[in-house]
């Protein structure tokens, strides 16, 4: 059976495609103004890759915060959505069969989930607020002129802890700034950052209880500086699984594998 | 994938202007006590020189870097051509969120205590609610007839509802930060408003009402609406009564201050000076006061 899973978050769209339990394609792409039309040319481009049309695929499932965008509305016509936190549960299930605590942290979203058997138990959402997502750190890295790329890598030479007062992202620049006046290497200033992230996601997670196997997802994940303060804040081991930013379109296109769940 | 290119910024639309001004005809030289106050805000910084418990000279500027740096030139430019040097000041109380780092301040006085005093100063004794937008908070003060503070709530963890986060929307859609208000008044019809509980999702919901072909008026509307909302949210918490003022720097911008009235269905009374001063005026007040009780005055 190939099955999709189109992945429309704030920032970027995600597509998978699934065929008998294996993905053989990946791809994504920033969201454009038009959030259909960019969906869309991911849509095409992951088909490209496995060398499929839109005819093969038997069922798509749509999920993240554009997830409406799609639902059958031609070219890619999802046949359902769901919302993150179910595709993010069943995605991390399929990484790791083992998990019970999933962590996604997004461009504008963080979400702390309690899944058993790939099955949603319990889950909190920071929704309100960009300071515990990725465009916290993409604010921070304009303020200190580095590419947010290089964060994680700049901030992971940093021994010390220089703590972080600002809880807003718009203050948190401000701090940054002076943090900079006063001499504070960008090292670690991109330390400060980090754990002052971790330090918000850490406080949601632990609302809803953390468990192992821990799994942390979505595009924040990439970043290599996050992962090491996060798993100082829980008192646990945190795996990063190799496509974090695919797991919740990978959760949804194993959704539409299995309608009858 | 492109990415986007590095912005050039040729103006600065959030930079507001900076002034001093000598607002008395009085000869200092024949007054009792002078005293200064001085409030170094996180964003603006201000410094009031009262000769006798009356406003005399001010000065209004940007907070810089180093705090210190920023108590010191504030002070000495409301000084400026009045012939008071600082060493002739009687009394200097700081407050603000810089308020310890004013070198030559006696004292310290928090900000919320000042702007109820301050406010009484401005407004006269029939003020019970004073609500003041600073640059990076936003606090809802109950006092009694004498200026004194009964109960208060602060947001100060978020820069919604702020003047930062009118300097955010300022270089946002190109429009000086003075005539933000009055652009967002100059709609036919109020449209709904965007999020109004993080700056920085605001802004990405601004950006993408721009980019679907809304006039900038229309955008500020929205966004002057959320800030509106937010601010009533506060202000209903610690609950309203009447006479009820706006002081800070938002106070200026009569886009914030006409949609409070409209939601609100109570005017705030009509400044008579600068509410940005309140906080500065009443640390002066409050430095008479202390120099009095030290000399055995009162």
């Amino acid at each position: 059976m190939i099955t999709a899973g189109v992945d429309v978050g704030a920032k970027f769209a995600k597509v998978v495609i699934l065929k008998d339990g294996q993905v053989s394609a990946r791809a994504k792409a920033l969201v454009g103004f038009d959030v259909l039309k960019s969906a869309s040319d991911v849509f095409e481009t992951a088909l490209k890759d496995a060398g499929l049309s839109r005819g093969d695929i038997q069922r798509v499932v749509a999920t993240g915060m554009g997830r409406n965008a799609v639902l059958q509305k031609p070219p890619i016509n999802a046949d359902e959505a769901v919302s993150e936190v179910v595709a993010d549960a069943a995605g991390a299930f399929q990484v790791v069969p083992t998990v019970k605590t999933v962590i996604d942290v997004g461009a504008e979203e963080g979400r702390g989930i309690r899944v058993e058997g790939g099955r949603v138990k319990d889950f909190v959402i920071n929704e309100r607020c960009a300071a515990g997502a990725g465009t916290f750190v993409e604010a921070m890295a304009r303020a200190l002129e580095v590419k947010v790329e290089d964060m994680g890598p700049l901030s992971l030479k940093s021994t010390n802890t220089i703590p972080m007062n600002a809880q807003c992202c718009v203050f948190a620049e401000s701090e940054v700034v002076s943090l900079i006046h006063s001499k504070i290497s960008k090292e670690d200033v991109s330390k400060a950052i980090h754990d002052a992230i971790a330090g918000r996601i850490s406080s949601m997670v632990l609302r809803v209880g953390v468990e192992k196997d821990v799994l942390l997802m979505g595009g924040v994940a990439l970043n290599p500086g996050f992962r090491p303060p996060l798993e100082k804040e829980l008192h646990t081991d945190i795996i990063v699984p190799e496509f974090p930013e695919f797991v919740s379109a990978l959760g949804a296109a194993v959704i539409a594998a299995n309608p009858a769940r | 994938m492109k990415m986007a290119e590095v912005e050039v910024k040729t103006h600065e639309y959030w930079r507001w202007p900076e002034y001093r001004r000598t607002v008395s005809e009085k000869d200092w030289r024949n007054a009792g006590i002078i005293t200064a106050g001085v409030d170094i805000g996180s964003v603006g910084s201000k410094a009031t020189i009262m000769v006798d418990g009356e406003l005399y000279a001010y000065s209004v500027m940007r907070t810089g870097g180093v705090s210190e740096d920023t108590a010191i030139k504030v002070t000495t430019w409301a000084l400026e051509g009045t012939g008071i040097e600082v060493g002739k000041l009687h009394y200097v109380v700081g407050t603000g969120y810089g308020r310890v780092n004013v070198p030559f301040a006696k004292k310290t006085i928090t900000e919320i205590a000042c702007h109820a005093r301050g406010a009484h100063y401005i407004y006269g004794p029939t003020v019970r609610t004073v609500l003041d937008i600073g640059g990076q908070d936003c606090k809802a003060i109950r006092c009694d007839e004498k200026g004194k503070v009964v109960s208060f709530l602060m947001n100060d963890k978020c820069a919604a509802g702020t003047g930062r986060g009118l300097e955010v929307f300022a270089d946002l859609i190109s429009v000086p930060i003075q005539e933000l208000g009055k652009v967002s008044l100059s709609v036919d019809q109020e449209p709904p408003p965007v999020s109004n509980t993080c700056v920085i999702f605001a802004k990405a919901e601004s950006l993408a009402l721009l980019r679907q072909g809304w006039a900038k008026e229309k955008v500020a509307a929205a966004y002057h609406a959320a800030m509106a909302d937010r601010i009533v949210d506060l202000l209903t918490r610690v609950g309203i009564e009447k006479d009820f003022v706006i002081t800070g720097g938002v106070a200026k911008n009569t886009g914030i201050v006409q949609r409070l009235e409209r939601i609100l269905r109570i005017k705030p009374l009509e400044p008579k000076m600068d509410p940005i001063l309140a906080g500065a005026l009443g640390a002066g007040l409050f430095a008479k006061a202390l120099y009095e009780k030290e000399q055995g005055l009162r």
